[in-house]
């Protein structure tokens, strides 16, 4: 057995869900190579040398991979698909993006977002927003995997000392995808799948101007912003702020909810938080029936106040 | 241009699901069904391009058993033309799933293929993908804007870090994600409509494809209980608890 995870990076910096997926990936083996694909992607390529635990990384560096695009990633993996028996990426975007298009080029049945290894073949994984946890058999030769970052924790990030092999790209002139643009959010504060504390509001906040209350208090403790569903479809903030059963997933030391009901699609998101704080006026509010610490009140006195207090 | 768009009947968002006790999977009879919501933005988008003059005809399809009628129905009372229902008593995976797609896309020569970009029973976020990968076409996925021009498909995706934007070649399969448009209300009149257009039914097994599930599923629990906590009066009392009790700031 040999397991191929597909690094995430923006060809400057190794995305954190890589260390996860590279923890998943040494629960079912040993031998674990990393693939950086990309261009001008050398930092990355050293940082994932350094992983520990990881015995090879091979690097492939065209135009064509410059910003991951699907069909070409994909068919990349493919082309080295013989000499593993696991692929694994992430389930980031990224990951849930082509790792499905690469299993289907394989005729294997990929396997998404599981949360737990069990054998070599068999994977623990949400069904129904976290409603049900199913346990499931791969009967496919190569197992193709996304990895809930959350549920793994990250390897080492040095202590690695794997060797690097340069691959030969496949020949592959499509023209499927281009790259047009991007606008991502910036921000000063902790990535939202990797902070220790996550403050988010729902659509109690009521307007973009009053998510202030929501970002002061998470820069007082240094935590990162998320939102619900609701609080992104009115538009108070983009749609990378999103916890829930399709937006991102995270489970910090500390979450606080503010001004959200708490749906099952958001618990969905959440509730593998070690602490849950929940500040809203509805007692009856569903978000209270997992949270740690309740506070039934007027989120626009208790915010401020607890920033000020901190 | 023709576009498809397949639709999954499931639990409806709003109900909270039980494990079945024999722990084969959740129980859905007896359960409210409804079209998943991905699906039903899929929908509206297509029938947006039909209303916008780009679209000429929308296929929708469903597989599953015969109530995904019902399903299709509500589709063809959003605005879709036709609909074809692959009859299976089976349960389907997204690989078999995109298979029979291909089959079908391969007969009505679609130029676009909307699709949700994930179901909210399996949670998969699967078949889009698949399905551009076995007809050999590109893919956009988690789309929140779509423009045709020039031949190509003008995409923005919602990705972990914000948005991007993509240009693809047609023919191409996209997946429908929150933002991309609000599905309208099904007006009384066009379900009445809906009952007069066309839907095909095909067992499942006259496509001769291979359908067979490759993942086995074990057992299906519940999750781990989260007992509620407690309530605090008061902020004082709250940091109190966070700092001294819970330990987490």
């Amino acid at each position: 057995m040999a397991v191929l995870v597909v690094a995430e990076h923006d060809n400057a910096v190794l995305q954190e869900a890589t260390l996860n997926a590279v923890t998943a990936a040494l629960e079912i083996d040993s031998n674990v190579s990393v693939l950086v694909a990309g261009k001008g992607c050398a930092a990355v390529r050293d940082e994932a040398a350094k992983i520990s635990g990881v015995s090879r990384v091979l690097v492939c560096e065209q135009d064509k991979y410059e910003h991951q695009l699907a069909e070409p990633l994909a068919g990349l993996i493919v082309s080295l698909a013989d000499d593993y028996s696991h692929i694994i990426a992430a389930a980031t975007s990224q990951g849930k993006n082509v790792l499905p298009r690469v299993a289907a080029l394989l005729d294997v049945a990929p396997i998404s977002d599981i949360t737990d290894v069990v054998s070599a073949d068999t994977f623990v994984r949400p069904i129904y927003a976290g409603n049900a946890i199913a346990t499931v058999q791969s009967e496919d030769a190569i197992k193709v995997i996304t990895i809930r970052p959350t549920t793994f924790e990250a390897a080492p990030a040095d202590g690695g000392s794997a060797q690097t092999d340069v691959l030969t790209a496949p020949d592959d002139s499509s023209d499927y995808s281009r790259f047009v643009g991007e606008e991502l959010t910036q921000s000063d504060r902790p990535e939202l799948t990797s902070a220790r504390i996550v403050v988010s509001g729902g659509r109690g906040m009521g307007s973009s101007e009053n998510f202030q209350i929501v970002e002061a208090l998470a820069d007082k403790l240094n935590a990162a912003v998320g939102a619900s569903r609701a609080a992104v479809d009115a538009g108070y903030v983009p749609n990378d702020y999103q916890v829930g059963q399709t937006g991102k997933v995270v489970a910090p030391d500390l979450y606080v909810a503010v001004g959200i009901s708490g749906a099952i699609q958001h618990l969905a998101g959440m509730k593998d938080s070690k602490v849950i704080v929940a500040i809203n006026k509805d007692e009856e509010a569903p978000i209270f029936q997992v949270a740690d610490y309740g506070i039934v009140a007027d989120l626009f006195d208790v915010v401020p106040k607890l920033t000020e207090s901190l | 241009m023709k576009i498809l768009v397949p639709i999954k009947r499931v639990v409806d968002y709003n109900v909270k699901v039980r494990v079945k006790s024999d722990q084969s999977g959740v129980e859905t009879a007896n359960v409210k069904m409804s079209m998943n919501p991905f699906d039903e933005i899929a929908v509206e988008e297509a029938i947006r391009l039909q209303e916008a003059g780009t679209a000429e005809e929308i296929i929708v399809v469903s597989i599953g058993v015969s109530q995904c009628q019902e399903t299709i129905r509500t589709a063809l009372a959003m605005g879709a033309d036709r609909g074809i229902l692959v009859e299976t008593d089976q349960q389907v995976q997204p690989l078999a799933v995109a298979k029979i797609l291909k089959h079908l896309v391969e007969k009505e020569s679609p130029q676009l293929v909307i699709a949700g970009k994930q179901a909210i029973d399996d949670d998969n976020n699967q078949t889009g993908q698949m399905l551009a990968a076995l007809l050999g076409w590109s893919q956009g996925t988690f789309a929140s804007r779509l423009q045709l021009a020039d031949g190509r498909l003008k995409l923005t995706r919602e990705v972990d870090g914000g948005l991007e934007t993509v240009s693809l070649s047609m023919p191409s399969v996209v997946t429908t994600d929150l933002r991309l448009n609000e599905p309208r209300f099904v007006k009384l009149p066009n379900i009445m409509k809906a009952k007069k257009k066309p839907l095909e039914v095909i067992p499942m097994d006259s496509l001769g494809l291979d359908t067979a599930s490759r993942v086995k599923i074990l057992k299906v629990e519940d999750p781990p209980h989260r007992a509620a906590g407690i309530k605090v009066a008061s902020v004082e009392e709250l940091i109190d608890k966070l700092k001294n009790e819970a330990k987490v700031i």
